[in-house]
């Protein structure tokens, strides 16, 4: 093993370590699409409430046009993180370049 | 806690059928969440531990709504209508500090060493019965917390909606069952975050309409002094020479008991916490991960302390004993009188949101707990990793299920927070100081640790006893935990030092990388300072500016 090891040996750890370079996490879609898809929609429905609210709830709101500004707001966090994705995609790996590195790996593991 | 269950129609919300809409597309994209998390789990790292590939960000924010339960929430509005502003000390001088610690000092330990718990981390410093014993401990008060959030998210979901109780706890369990059973940590750490911007979101509306209402902040703070609470409530540290305060107590107790003790034991100790910093993708990732944390800590008193102002000035006849009109119900009081339907909904839905948070965390931690340090460890040694992954996910199931029966435990106390404080002054005070003294002493024994764990828990566990039996008398419950947490720590401290002077060192070999000094890569002094080759992700440069900040904020509110 190249790593010089941080810990006193101890086989636990060591097994987990091994399943951590078989892991499939790699394969875990980005949050930031589900930050953004959420707020989009609550942003669209709270937005058009918004438009749309009455005296009353105006009344209940101390005259603030809280859906409308709350609506504009939860669109355009949505819209940030949407754009945020577009701009730093992360590099999801396909299904053969992954089982390549493990090929790959698996290789060295057998000469080391 | 009984306050919710007598709480009648008096705080039932009117919700429109948008409202309903935004809190089923939140519970859709929840579960969406489980189901698309599934195909990143191939073994039982990446159900426990999320194959150690999240991005800092990530962690941080997972971390810091893992401690967002609705308990906190409601409990700290409770808090600021009942305290005022000294419960700022809560999130300042009582999390900011030690979530930096975390970060600088002892997240090297932990992530440097590739342990997969914390209660991991004692078996390699200490010895199999120090391990045991913390785990065990640990795993059941995980269910029983997870156990008060269910209950409590029953209790106001009847309150608020009219939900009977089995109903709110069957539909709470299954969907959080079912996206940790499914999904495993990354689904419980992807959520935390969606949760984190829903809860801000449906929580703001409050402060802002509120705030409008009582003439912005000066209005409030007029309207404060003139209140039943006056003016004392709106400092944070004048008045803490004695304890004529709000708060009754004194800045010792303020800065040791809850700013050393209970904070550092809860965030540098609590597995539920640690565990999002453990996933993160490198060392860096991890250490800046709490730090990240401390940065919304810092502002979240806006949708928490601020409403519970606003509650004791426009609510009339808060703080009634019980009823409608308890402490506890400042937030859902407010909803009512000030959110029309739309934000309504998100705001319900961002209080479901946090209830989901905070038993989530509680289930990720539990089941990796009873997986790996008390099933794999003790029960069943050497079986297939899938054999573990199918423990882990029947472990998730049974937690849930006896959570449900423990809930009830809580229904008899009337500050959920004061229990939660009285269980993690506990379990957190005691294992924090033998923690710290075992990672900077290298002298230190197996069996110290072990016997400076069991005789701090069974101090303040005597002590609460005491309290409860009325024979040792305290201003407060709260006050009972700073000493509680306080005389723990201290019991621990001593036990340690004594126990380690008649017994044997470990071989400093076997201590490489879990103490101080001894030939880390990751522990060392330069490696610590260093840390990440930009300046901007350098976790002390960030954990500086947190505190200064705390600092810097304190200053209009002293």
């Amino acid at each position: 093993m190249a790593e010089e090891l941080n810990r006193p040996q101890d086989e636990l750890l060591s097994e987990t370590e091994e399943l951590e370079k078989r892991s499939a996490a790699a394969r875990l879609f980005d949050v930031r699409r589900v930050i953004g898809g959420l707020f989009v929609v609550y942003g669209v429905i709270v937005t058009l409430l918004g438009l749309f609210n009455s005296s009353k709830d105006m009344e209940k709101a101390q005259g603030v046009r809280i859906n409308l500004w709350m609506g504009l707001s939860m669109l355009v966090l949505g819209l940030l993180f949407l754009a945020w994705m577009w701009w730093r995609p992360t590099v999801v790996p396909s299904t053969e370049e992954l089982r390549e590195e493990l090929r790959e790996e698996r290789d060295n593991n057998r000469e080391g | 806690m009984g306050v919710f269950a007598a709480a009648g129609p008096g705080v039932r919300l009117d919700l429109d059928v948008f409202d309903y809409l935004i809190l089923v597309i939140y519970f859709a994209t929840v579960l969406g969440i489980g189901f698309a998390a599934r195909r990143a789990i191939s073994t039982s790292a990446d159900f426990f531990l999320s194959g150690r590939s999240m991005p800092a960000w990530v962690t941080g924010l997972a971390f810091v709504s893992a401690n967002l339960g609705a308990l906190e929430i409601i409990g700290m509005a409770a808090n600021g209508a009942q305290y005022g502003l000294m419960t700022l000390h809560y999130y300042w001088i009582g999390a900011v500090p030690a979530m930096v610690f975390l970060g600088i000092v002892m997240m090297p330990f932990y992530y440097g060493s590739k342990v997969r718990s914390v209660p991991e981390f004692l078996r390699l410093r200490f010895n199999r019965p120090t391990h045991l014993l913390n785990a065990s401990i640990f795993a059941i008060a995980q269910v029983l917390i997870a156990g008060v959030n269910l209950y409590a998210l029953a209790l106001i979901l009847d309150a608020l909606l009219g939900w009977p109780l089995w109903a709110s706890i069957v539909v709470g369990a299954a969907i959080v069952l079912t996206y940790i059973t499914i999904g495993g940590l990354s689904s419980a750490i992807y959520n935390e975050v969606l949760q984190f911007f829903v809860i801000i979101a449906g929580l703001l509306p409050i402060t802002i309409v509120g705030l409008v209402k009582v003439g912005g902040i000066n209005g409030l703070f007029d309207a404060v002094r003139d209140s039943k609470l006056g003016d004392a409530a709106l400092h944070t540290w004048q008045g803490t020479a004695g304890s004529d305060n709000p708060l009754g107590a004194n800045w010792i107790g303020i800065v040791f008991g809850l700013g050393f003790v209970l904070s550092f034991g809860y965030w540098t100790t609590n597995f539920a916490e640690v565990q999002r910093a453990l996933s993160a993708k490198d060392m860096s990732a991890a250490r800046r991960t709490p730090i990240i944390g401390a940065f919304p800590k810092l502002i979240i008193p806006i949708i928490t302390v601020i409403p519970g102002l606003i509650a004791i000035v426009t609510v009339k006849g808060l703080g009634a004993k019980t009823g409608d009109l308890t402490y506890n119900n400042s937030i859902p009081l407010l909803m009512r009188d000030l959110l029309p339907n739309g934000v309504l909904g998100v705001a319900v839905t961002g209080l479901v949101a946090s209830f989901m948070a905070g038993m989530a965390a509680n289930v990720s931690g539990f089941n990796t707990v009873f997986t790996y340090d008390l099933w794999q460890s003790y029960v069943r040694k050497g079986r297939s990793d899938d054999y573990y992954l199918r423990v882990g996910r029947i472990a998730t199931v049974a937690g849930i299920i006896i959570s449900i029966g423990t809930a009830f435990i809580a229904a008899g106390y009337d500050n959920i927070m004061n229990y939660i404080q009285a269980l993690f002054s506990l379990i957190n005070a005691p294992l924090f100081a033998t923690f710290i003294v075992g990672m900077f002493w290298k002298r230190m024994s197996a069996w110290a640790g072990f016997w400076s764990l069991l005789l701090g828990t069974l101090s303040s566990l005597t002590l609460y006893l005491l309290y409860l039996a009325d024979v040792v008398k305290f201003n407060s419950d709260l006050e009972e935990s700073f000493w509680g947490a306080g005389l723990a720590f201290g019991t621990a401290v001593v036990v340690a030092v004594i126990v380690t002077l008649v017994t044997r060192p470990k071989p400093e070999d076997d201590l490489r990388g879990l103490v101080y000094g001894l030939a880390g890569t990751s522990t060392s002094g330069d490696a610590v300072l260093a840390a990440d080759k930009v300046w901007w992700r350098n976790p002390v440069l960030l954990g500086g500016i947190a505190v200064v900040l705390a600092f810097l904020l304190y200053i209009p509110v002293w």
